[in-house]
């Protein structure tokens, strides 16, 4: 249908800075479904904080003698194998949850964002370099890349974020060094280079926020894989340890009593699985609004 | 003009696109009809509803677009109440349609030929051997040289006007009654345009069907046209046949459109253009949709929307100037005046 | 297209040997002395000084990397410290194991992914398009392992249909191929979904209405073809997924894989397995993506609108 577009106003040329800006939340705000996503995510982070000082339980308070219990009026999600209540736990969990996904996401994303710039923007040798650097640690599919840095440092919580924040590196690189390169050929780079700014002045004050949108896009979906990847690690006891009550080791303990208590293995999971959730819905919705182009 | 002589007659034609619960009427209130053998052109700028239309006339208008309103009759038969299956039938085997865009308006997986088949494969349930034999002598009609060695290739193997004439080929291989083509030449160069548009003229006459051609150019109109209607915001202004439309034309728009286009028989310090804007659809004017670009817009035109009113010679025109109503200037001839008008 | 594809294989070999280099690293890397790790807390100097010379571990670090590299492109991984067998035996030993589960999940994914992809795309406005989608958004937000565990509970504990764990009979293949498929289907399904969208949007699908196709050939003939593109390029990097996802399904149905091999070689510190497992992981993505890259070129050869 060629002519329904246009009665649209004919699209000026923007200042990409300033204009986005308004226009993203405009946009954002009609996504109901990344309003939602948002408002949980919101949630969650309040969660985050105020939750554990709200809830009945402390997160390693043990009464054997109520152990792998079912939901009950006092203890709503049941207990665990030690007698301590799963919704507690859960609550106390959202920190790590919510700390493992935002600080990977941060690592991969600074280190990603470097590589993709520089990549992108001087080209050549060390283009080449830094892209065949990525395509290695892309060869490692899923959560391989992980599981090899967890081999090397270990396991612990932070060595898991450091591993999922390597995992993300070659994805931010890529999509950075792309829109690096589109900027790249715009003419007001050009103009700007000829009244004699330093690469550096460029890269930071014009190259910088425009590649902020795909950045903040793939940051916010790749917190989802990160929780999940995190998640999958300490399932398989080499994240977090217990007894802390972070959500993937909470679901080992629950493999374990399955046969008697399945609600020990359930709550951990749908709680990662809303959390996740709303970050995919909100990342799906600010690709929208940030990008309709950028749809994979 | 008696009914039957018509093979197209679209009457109060309104289509309009619903997007996030406001109505936007692309198309309002549209009547036309098409002779048999004639070529009717529609022109208007980019927005005008003139690809809206003809979409219209082949049932296409897809979500969230909607035929609210009108008939279309073709031989008399009603195409708005027949059903998707009917309307299959009909497609690409009694109304054809060619598109503006030669390059992305053929699917890119198949050949050539598979593609010109399918049209005998579906309307003429030929085989797959004879409807290819079909195709090349199709192909052959359209002048493409070499047409057997052409059907096995593939759209990215050929120029943009070699498209075309397959597009061509495809829409004609049934010999449809009526051709509709949506701005046919605009996206080829000029040597190209020129014979497309003396292919669709030739075919025309030999296999004597008649064609709805939508352009935003007047020049093509005035080489292929019989009959003119020019369209603005959604609304024909003026409906006249080709001689008395550059003779004389009624409408200040038409008069803008065709003063914009460049002369070689006299010299120009600059093109015309007309100012402004087509109007969007959330912020129509009131009264007469060109009044805030016309240089002749009095009071009455920028309140009542004139009625597409019926002149001696049987053309029509919507606008006030030439009803009993008007309240501007008495003496106003809109072709000569069109220039100096705006600037008093 | 030859010289593409020659072009596209010789640009493997870096992405390999770098592969293989990181890999390499990864042992030496690790904090302490490997020999000592591998000859255990209470073992004497002269042992520790006898799996060092054995392994090599005097050699300059490029010597030992080019041993290295030598013995595994003939097929020698080392030794499993845990088991003392061939780690190349161990690999290939359950390698089939986690290649049939990822082959099975992979037939899962793509089937339900293009069948929900394509209905969803056809109904696009409606609510089966909203639902579709709701439903793979959860499908993409979900632990496989965790999914494995509910449906484990459900179907194998509760109601008895499934076995519970294990790998080989055909009931025994339904619950993890599920679990690891999942994810899988939700994303070919969304890629599908907006790859027929777009096409269906294109030129060329109006004249194909225009010339009386019915809708029904329409999507299936005129726009499918064009949509399914992309969605190989998916479905391979799926498949590399699927490979290493089958670390934390093999774990739940306790299924004896590669995937459980590298998680307990891990556990048990047994470096040489890590790195066999790892290595050979990741070639075989690699290859299978090398495969689906050549393929795509291919198909999109005619599809080059410019």
């Amino acid at each position: 249908m060629p002519e329904t577009t246009i009665h649209q106003p004919v699209e000026k040329p923007r200042n990409p800075h300033i204009e986005n800006f308004k226009n993203i939340v405009k946009r954002l705000k009609k996504n109901k479904a990344a309003m939602v996503g948002g408002f949980l995510i919101l949630l969650f982070v309040i969660t985050a904080f105020v939750g554990p000082y709200l809830v009945p339980f402390s997160a390693g308070e043990q009464v054997l003698v109520n152990k792998l219990q079912g939901p009950s009026a006092e203890h709503w999600f049941g207990t665990d194998h030690l007698g301590r209540d799963i919704f507690s736990r859960i609550i106390h969990g959202m920190s790590i949850t919510l700390y493992i996904g935002f600080f990977s996401v941060v690592i991969g994303a600074i280190v990603g964002v470097i590589f993709g710039i520089i990549s992108g923007y001087f080209g050549g040798k060390i283009d080449t370099l830094i892209m065949r650097a990525m395509d290695i640690l892309l060869a490692f599919p899923g959560i391989l890349l992980a599981l090899g840095v967890v081999t090397i440092l270990g396991p612990s919580l932070n060595n898991v974020i450091i591993a999922v924040g390597v995992f993300s590196v070659p994805s931010f690189a890529r999509i950075v060094r792309g829109s690096t390169l589109s900027v790249k050929e715009l003419e007001y780079i050009d103009a700007v280079r000829a009244l004699g700014a330093s690469d550096f002045r460029i890269i930071v004050r014009h190259v910088l926020p425009n590649v902020f949108s795909p950045i903040i896009v793939q940051a916010t979906l790749r917190i989802a894989t990160a929780i999940l990847t995190a998640a999958g690690l300490s399932f398989l006891g080499l994240g977090a340890q217990p007894p802390k009550p972070e959500w993937g080791a909470m679901l080992s303990d629950g493999r374990n009593y399955i046969f008697d208590a399945g609600h020990v293995a359930l709550f951990p999971g749908l709680a990662i699985v809303i959390v996740v959730l709303a970050f995919n819905i909100f990342g799906d919705g600010l690709r929208d609004a940030l990008d309709p182009k950028m749809k994979s | 003009m008696s009914q039957n002589e018509n093979v197209l007659e679209i009457s109060d034609l309104r289509t309009s696109f619903f997007i996030e619960g406001d109505e936007i009427k692309a198309v309002d209130g549209v009547t036309i009809n098409v002779p048999k053998g004639k070529t009717v052109g529609v022109v208007g700028e980019s927005g005008s509803g003139k690809s809206i239309t003809s979409l219209s006339i082949m049932r296409l208008i897809q979500h969230p677009g909607e035929i609210v309103e009108g008939s279309i009759s073709m031989n008399g038969e009603d195409l708005l109440s027949k059903s998707e299956r009917q309307m299959q039938q009909l497609r690409g085997n009694q109304i054809s349609m060619i598109f503006q865009e030669p390059m992305t308006s053929l699917n890119p997986v198949y050949t050539v030929g598979e593609q010109i088949s399918e049209v005998y494969r579906i309307h003429q349930g030929l085989s797959k051997k004879e409807a290819l034999t079909k195709s090349v002598e199709m192909l052959e009609l359209v002048g493409i040289p070499s047409p057997k060695e052409r059907i096995k290739q593939y759209p990215h193997e050929l120029s943009g006007g070699m498209r075309q004439r397959v597009m061509i080929a495809i829409a004609l291989a049934c010999n449809p009654e009526l051709l509709i083509a949506d701005e046919p030449t605009t996206a080829l160069d000029v040597t190209i345009q020129a014979q497309i548009l003396e292919l669709i003229k030739k075919l025309q006459s030999q296999l004597g069907m008649s064609v709805f051609l939508i352009t935003h150019d007047l020049g093509v109109v005035a080489e292929t046209c019989d009959y003119v209607a020019v369209m603005y915001a959604g609304k024909i202004v003026e409906y006249a046949d080709v001689h008395s439309l550059f003779r004389s034309p009624k409408h200040p728009y038409t008069v803008g459109l065709m003063q914009s286009l460049p002369r070689h028989d006299i010299d120009q310090e600059e093109l015309n253009v007309i100012e402004g804007n087509v109007p969007k659809p959330g912020n129509m004017p009131d009264g007469c949709r060109f009044a805030p670009r016309c240089p002749f817009a009095s009071d009455i035109c920028e309140k009542r929307l004139p009625d597409l009113d019926e002149l001696e010679n049987g053309n029509k025109v919507r606008c006030w100037i030439y009803s009993d109503e008007w309240d501007g200037k008495a003496e106003v001839n809109v072709v000569d005046d069109y220039k100096t008008a705006g600037n008093q | 297209m030859f010289v593409f594809t020659i072009r596209r294989i010789l640009q493997t070999i870096p992405v390999l040997l770098g592969v293989t280099i990181l890999v390499f690293l990864m042992m030496h890397l690790v904090p302490g002395d490997a020999a000592q790790i591998i000859a255990g807390e209470a073992a004497s100097q002269q042992t520790i000084e006898q799996i060092r010379e054995r392994l090599g571990l005097n050699d300059p670090l490029p010597m030992q990397y080019f041993n290295f590299l030598l013995n595994a492109l003939q097929g020698d991984l080392g030794t499993s410290i845990q088991s003392g067998q061939e780690v190349t035996e161990e690999v290939f030993s359950r390698f089939w194991v986690t290649l049939e589960l990822a082959f099975y999940s992979m037939i899962l994914s793509v089937f339900i992914g293009l069948i929900a992809g394509i209905i969803s795309a056809v109904r696009h406005y409606t609510l089966t398009d909203a639902l579709t989608m709701i439903i793979a958004l959860f499908g993409l937000s979900m632990p496989n392992f965790w999914l494995g565990l509910m449906l484990m509970q459900w179907f194998a504990i509760e109601l008895k249909i499934f076995p519970v764990s294990g790998w080989g009979s055909p009931e025994q293949i339904v619950l993890p191929v599920i679990a690891l498929g999942t994810a899988g289907a939700a994303i070919i399904a969304r890629m599908t979904r907006s790859s027929m969208l777009e096409v269906i949007s294109q030129d060329y699908i109006r004249t194909a209405r225009a010339k009386g196709v019915k809708e029904r050939y329409v999507i299936y003939k005129h726009a499918l073809k064009n949509a399914l593109i992309p969605v190989v390029t998916v479905i391979g990097l799926e498949f590399g997924t699927l490979l290493t996802g089958a670390v934390l399904t093999e774990t739940v149905f306790s299924i004896n894989g590669l995937g459980r091999y590298i998680v307990e070689s891990i556990q048990a510190r047994d470096f040489p397995a890590v790195q066999g497992s790892v290595l050979v992981v990741a070639v075989i993505f690699i290859i299978v993506n090398l495969l689906v890259d050549i393929s795509y070129r291919f198909l999109n050869k005619r599809i080059d609108l410019n």
